[in-house]
């Protein structure tokens, strides 16, 4: 590591903020995603406590709408610790590409920063960092605004939720959809991972149909996983 | 199986909150001792997008044809301009539309 590499992981008060207002404007979508899940919250019955304390702890909003699809009187823990697992996998991959950089953090802070890694904020990071430019406070402050805008729109779902009438009728069901083929289609596409995606879909389906129910998102995520470790890419775009 | 009223709604959160916290420091602690194989980097990187996939398929196809057409629309939405704000915005609309009529 250079010097001009070494003073990349700066992490100060100055550039915390000034990553916390950098992620302010995809911090206000979040919210309106997270208003989507407090609203669908309430409508498989969790007690409002309970949904805030989801949005603050896990602060992972695909895995915590796949819980709601688990829902019910029971819930297996097994299955669901297995589902948000998969879903959140994509974390350790996420930790494992910053490593270069949080290595020369102290521990607490380099775990302490990882705390409020999500998608938008590492991606934005990723390319800051790739760009030789120092990138840490734009990781942790612009996490820590995607955190408080979730926790914000969870909030609102639960107590104005309500007042929506007929949340289908406006397509909020679908916020959750097209937030997740968003990222799917705005991340690398080649024909390896077009058959990848395939295989996934195909078993999740037929998971979907003739396994146990909720079995189809391990199920899928395993045989796209699978196929992607014995089909390996080239390694110039890993 | 873990009841979801009172106490076990905390088990629930906690079990959640663990698992995605083992996500997002075990990247992290395992570069700091073994530097991940590149076949477990393909492992991880195939089934980040697959768990996803997974999610959609089942929803694409057992939806009603508003969940399609939003599924749609963000889809040739994201693939014309690459922006996901827009691409999500339009997939709802295209729902909230289709469902109006």
């Amino acid at each position: 590591m250079s010097d001009s590499d070494a003073n990349l992981h700066e992490l100060n008060h100055q550039n915390i903020w000034a990553g916390f207002k950098q992620l302010v404007p995809i911090s206000l979508f979040v919210a309106v995603f997270g208003l989507a899940f407090g609203l669908a919250a309430t409508q498989v019955g969790l007690d409002n406590p309970s949904i805030i304390a989801m949005s603050a702890f896990v602060f992972a909003g695909a895995s915590q709408f796949a819980a709601l699809e688990l829902w019910g009187a029971q819930i297996a823990i097994i299955p669901l610790a297995m589902t948000v697992f998969a879903i959140n996998a994509r974390h350790l991959l996420m930790g494992a590409t910053l490593y270069p950089w949080l290595c020369h953090l102290p521990p607490v802070k380099r775990y302490g920063v990882m705390l409020f890694v999500t998608d938008a904020n590492w991606a934005m990071s990723m390319q800051a960092f790739n760009r030789i430019e120092p990138a840490m406070g734009l990781l942790f402050g612009g996490g820590i605004a995607i955190w408080l805008f979730w926790i914000l729109g969870t909030w609102l779902g639960i107590y104005f939720g309500s007042a929506i009438q007929d949340p289908v009728s406006l397509g909020l069901d679908m916020v959750m959809g097209c937030f997740l083929l968003a990222m799917v289609l705005g991340g690398e596409k080649n024909l390896r991972i077009i058959i990848i995606w395939i295989v996934a879909a195909v078993a999740s389906l037929l998971a979907y149909w003739y396994l146990p129910a909720n079995s189809h998102v391990v199920i899928g995520a395993l045989a796209g996983g699978i196929l992607g470790a014995v089909w390996m890419g080239k390694s110039s775009d890993g | 199986m873990v009841e979801t009223t009172g106490f076990g709604v905390l088990i629930i959160v906690l079990v959640m909150a663990i698992v995605t916290l083992i996500t997002r420091w075990g990247g992290v602690y395992v570069m700091s001792y073994v530097p991940i194989s590149y076949r477990v980097k393909q492992f991880i990187s195939a089934m980040s997008g697959s768990v996803l996939i997974a999610l959609l398929a089942p929803l694409a196809l057992s939806g009603d044809n508003g969940a399609r057409l939003a599924l749609l629309t963000t889809a040739i939405t994201i693939l014309l301009i690459k922006k996901p704000l827009p691409a999500i915005a339009l997939g709802i609309l295209a729902a909230a539309l289709y469902r109006q009529i």
